[in-house]
């Protein structure tokens, strides 16, 4: 209301001066037209003041605003390094399944080789055998090989089993790096949001932005354990996941 | 990890398993009846592992299905949750072949006894 009845006194002024203006060009007294003039415009320069002022204390205030949202100084100060942190760990994650499969995978093909060439070179003696082609000398060495290729089938066999299980149990990476690399994606929207925010606070039109809460955090499902960036109440470990599920009574 | 559990299980003897994508599609399949076992994640899509867990406690057909978590949730506070809710064993990520068939026997052992 006030602002109107300013404004409205402001016109009636402006308009007197206007008058004056002109009463002072017909009658040819040019000085005071000049000071006419520069009344005038002082009313346009102290409005423009006062728009200044207003939108300086906006933006102020939206400034003040922004760095006051705790989220954006957790997003610099542990967020973003963590972040880092967690990527780091995805590498190692990733790094280590893959040196962890290839191991495997290297230490497996021996065994398979082994298992081909010596079937293949018994397959050899038991044609001679079946053809009746085999001296008794050869027979028994031919005997005394097959005993010692069915051990090392059972053995090998069973190595080979431990190897592919070594393999699978290696491609767990993905699921754990998964949930590792969804947590960043998800910070990164979150410091897109901000950035649009900041934005928009240093464009020309300033709007008041509704916050939203941070509520929604799930404390739930916290994901992998991230070493040197999870601290405090998690623990340490399968044995340290035993020794609470014994104290509880399991 | 559905895959690789069920690998690991089919190395230990247990043939007959079959999966689902999470607690919702879970819950119908097990109150079908014919489990004898349940291995469940917590981080889940739908339902996660721990809401699955109560609701297979409150259905009074399922409430003594044998229970292992394997997953990567590793707060106290969490496992302290998944024990008061019934959980029978709980297995973290990333674990070996041999701490799954260690959890998986101890289940049995009990539920014989």
């Amino acid at each position: 209301m006030s602002e109107t009845a300013e404004l409205s006194v402001g016109k009636d002024n402006k308009l007197e001066r206007a008058r004056a203006l002109v009463a002072h060009l017909e009658a040819g007294h040019d000085d005071e037209a000049m000071d006419s003039i520069a009344e005038l415009s002082g009313f346009h320069d102290s409005q423009l003041f006062q728009e200044v002022g207003r939108l300086t204390r906006e933006l102020h205030d939206s400034i003040n605003g922004f760095v006051a949202d705790s989220r954006i100084a957790d997003i610099a100060q542990s967020e973003m390094p963590d972040a880092a942190e967690r990527l780091n760990y995805v590498i190692t994650m990733t790094e280590e399944a893959a040196n962890t499969t290839l191991g495997a995978v290297e230490s497996a093909m021996p065994l398979a080789d082994a298992l081909r060439d010596d079937s293949q070179r018994l397959a050899e003696s038991w044609k001679m055998f079946n053809a009746r082609k085999m001296t008794v000398e050869d027979f028994r060495s031919l005997s005394s090989e097959l005993s010692v290729f069915l051990e090392d089938t059972q053995s090998n066999s069973n190595a080979l089993n431990a190897k592919l299980t070594e393999v699978l149990m290696a491609q767990g990476y993905q699921d754990l790096t998964g949930q590792i690399i969804r947590k960043v994606i998800d910070l990164v929207g979150d410091v897109e949001g901000k950035l649009v925010d900041l934005v928009r606070i240093s464009g020309a039109h300033v709007t008041a932005e509704e916050k939203k809460t941070d509520n929604e955090r799930d404390i739930k499902a916290a994901g992998p354990v991230v070493p040197g960036v999870d601290k405090g109440d998690t623990l340490d470990g399968q044995d340290d996941v035993d020794d609470l599920l014994s104290s509880l009574g399991f | 990890m559905r895959r690789i559990i069920k690998n690991l299980l089919r190395d230990l003897g247990f043939t007959n398993t079959e999966e689902a994508d999470d607690g919702l599609t879970a819950l119908p399949m097990l109150q079908s009846g014919k489990f004898d076992f349940l291995v469940t994640d917590w981080n889940m899509p739908g339902m996660q592992g721990i809401d699955l867990l109560k609701a297979v406690r409150a259905d009074a057909k399922l409430a003594s299905l044998p229970v292992l978590m394997v997953t990567a949730e590793s707060k106290r506070e969490q496992i302290v949750e998944a024990a008061q809710a019934g959980v029978n064993g709980y297995v973290v990520k990333p674990f070996t072949a041999g701490t799954l068939e260690e959890k998986i026997n101890k289940i049995f052992e009990r539920v014989a006894a």
